[in-house]
């Protein structure tokens, strides 16, 4: 099939009608604001709804809603919209609702710009809201990683009842590169039947009751653990991960979104001067590829692991967890919506070689 | 290898990004791989605005463009701003009808197109950013018209036809500042 130049935030949209979803409610902000743009011209096209609610609270709760009564559904914001809406993620999780949130991030705390960066990674992957929850976290580093990632958010948010988060920073929901629309996702037909959906008894099935409260705390006990337990099945089968050019290599850079490829564009320098670099990029941030990390910075010619983020260094707790202790691990990073340059990326594996 | 890593600069409203998605898209339809990267921000009509296009025969590594091997420079501050940061043997396509000076740089390869004066001759001034990409074209031989104005026959149909004919002269007018 041909290729099709797109621009990220709109190849999301049009990413997630093609895999069936036919609810939006969301509230426009930089850098992101072309996915609502987006979905109020096509989605009333496909079929669906298209809804600019009045604030990032609503929408979530709306997603809530339709999810409940077993629609694909989506919501998508950036940085301070997400903020608002941890408690309906929490609220998600706890009852166990799929659906598709995307976080387009820019610099924050607050406000912040409406330039890119990498600052919600602990609230994405630790829980923005209350409560002992996961999302599934995708990362996508271009625009075809991102139309293939959507589409299968959708069908993971499915199969495991929970909320799937697309994490990318501005730049990656601002450019544009070509794409191919692969193999069509899976229709929500070939799944399980959502049995649990409030669709209306027709007079035939007791009430489905969808609800995050549990007066007992043995039930509330139970249900935690059942929750981890599914959390645990979404470790074991839904890590993604990869690798550049880091067999043999003496530098080993972390990163994911954007500064990834900047660490590719590092290692290139690096190359040029006689330093093997190679880059491992997680895909998904949780679960995140712990093991898969160890294994390639415990290699013997690793002598350090350099994390690279658009943030002032939180991926790198996780990149700590997975290296464990094996190899020194370094840190370099801009934030605000500074992003750092290949030359700064390059010079911090030197300093960490002792250069 | 080939490897361009480009810059478009000028004020908003000149077509500095649509010079980009043009470039991209024709890149594309000849098998190049590319990437388009928009500046944003608080801008609006009248203020700066620029976009990074890279176009390889490779992988593209990183969209973002800090040394560009070729800059289009619409207006003055675009090139105060992006002169200096061109490779050395890079190239500057200068937007003669509004930038005042003259490029400082001794190890660029230069060319001056007077935009505006080739689209008012052509009786229409939205035309003028053609003459840049035109001139871009030409300097740097790796897009083919044929493909840009294949491009424009998709583009411009039905009523709009006539303006197929109009923007490739402007390509062709902008390509002999190039030959001068």
């Amino acid at each position: 099939m041909a290729k099709e130049l797109w621009k990220g935030n709109e190849a999301i949209a049009e990413a997630a009608i093609r895999a069936g979803c036919r609810c939006y409610f969301g509230y426009p902000i930089t850098p992101q604001s072309e996915i609502p743009e987006y979905m109020s011209l096509h989605m009333p096209k496909a079929g669906g709804i298209f809804l600019q609610s009045e604030s990032e609270i609503a929408a979530i709760n709306m997603v809530y809603g339709a999810a409940g009564a077993g629609a694909r559904v989506m919501t998508s914001s950036s940085s301070p919209g997400i903020s608002l809406k941890q408690e309906g993620i929490s609220y998600m999780c706890g009852a166990e609702l799929p659906g598709v949130i995307v976080n387009v991030m820019r610099g924050g705390p607050g406000l912040g710009t409406i330039q890119p960066a990498q600052g919600d990674y602990f609230q994405a992957t630790r829980g923005g809201g209350n409560g002992d929850y996961r999302l599934i976290v995708f990362a996508p580093a271009n625009i075809q990683e991102v139309v293939d990632l959507m589409q299968e958010a959708f069908e993971l948010a499915d199969r495991y009842r929970m909320p799937v988060m697309m994490l990318l920073d501005g730049m990656i929901g601002q450019m544009m590169e070509p794409i191919e629309w692969k193999k069509p996702p899976v229709s929500p037909d070939d799944l399980p039947k959502k049995s649990w959906a409030t669709t209306g008894t027709k007079g035939e099935r007791e009430p489905n009751i969808i609800n995050s409260l549990f007066i007992s705390p043995e039930a509330c006990n139970a249900h935690n653990h059942r929750l981890e337990d599914k959390y645990r099945r979404v470790i074991a089968n839904e890590q993604r991960y990869e690798t550049n050019d880091t067999d043999g290599a003496k530098i080993i850079f972390v990163a994911y979104g954007t500064p990834a490829r900047l660490a590719r564009a590092a290692a290139g320098i690096l190359e040029k001067e006689g330093i093997k670099a190679g880059v491992f990029r997680p895909i998904t941030v949780w679960p995140y590829p712990y093991e898969a990390l160890h294994q390639v910075a415990a290699q013997e010619s690793v002598k350090a692991v350099v994390t690279v983020e658009m943030s002032t260094g939180q991926m790198v707790d996780d990149v700590r967890i997975g290296v464990n202790g094996v190899k020194p691990v370094s840190f370099v990073g801009q934030a605000g919506g500074v992003v750092p340059t290949p030359r700064e990326v390059a010079n911090a594996a030197l300093k960490a070689l002792g250069r | 290898m080939a490897y361009h890593e480009i810059i478009v600069a000028g004020f908003g409203g000149q077509g500095v990004m649509s010079i980009g998605t043009t470039m991209s898209e024709a890149a594309m339809a000849q098998g190049l791989n590319v990437s388009w990267l928009p500046s944003y921000g608080p801008e609006m009509r009248g203020g700066t605005a620029n976009c990074s296009v890279v176009i390889a025969d490779t992988e593209i590594i990183s969209p973002i463009v800090l040394e560009p091997s070729e800059l289009i420079a619409m207006n003055q501050p675009s090139l105060d701003k992006f002169e200096p940061t061109v490779k050395p043997g890079g190239l500057i396509l200068v937007n003669e009808s509004i930038v005042e000076r003259k490029v400082k740089r001794d190890d660029v390869r230069i060319v001056y197109v007077p935009s505006l004066e080739i689209a008012s001759e052509l009786g229409n001034m939205r035309v003028a950013n053609m003459a840049m990409l035109g001139a871009y074209i030409e300097a740097t031989k790796f897009l083919k018209f044929e493909t840009v104005v294949d491009m424009l026959r998709n583009i411009f149909t039905s009523k709009k036809a006539h303006l197929v004919e109009l923007n490739e002269v402007a390509l062709q007018r902008g390509a002999a500042c190039v030959r001068l």
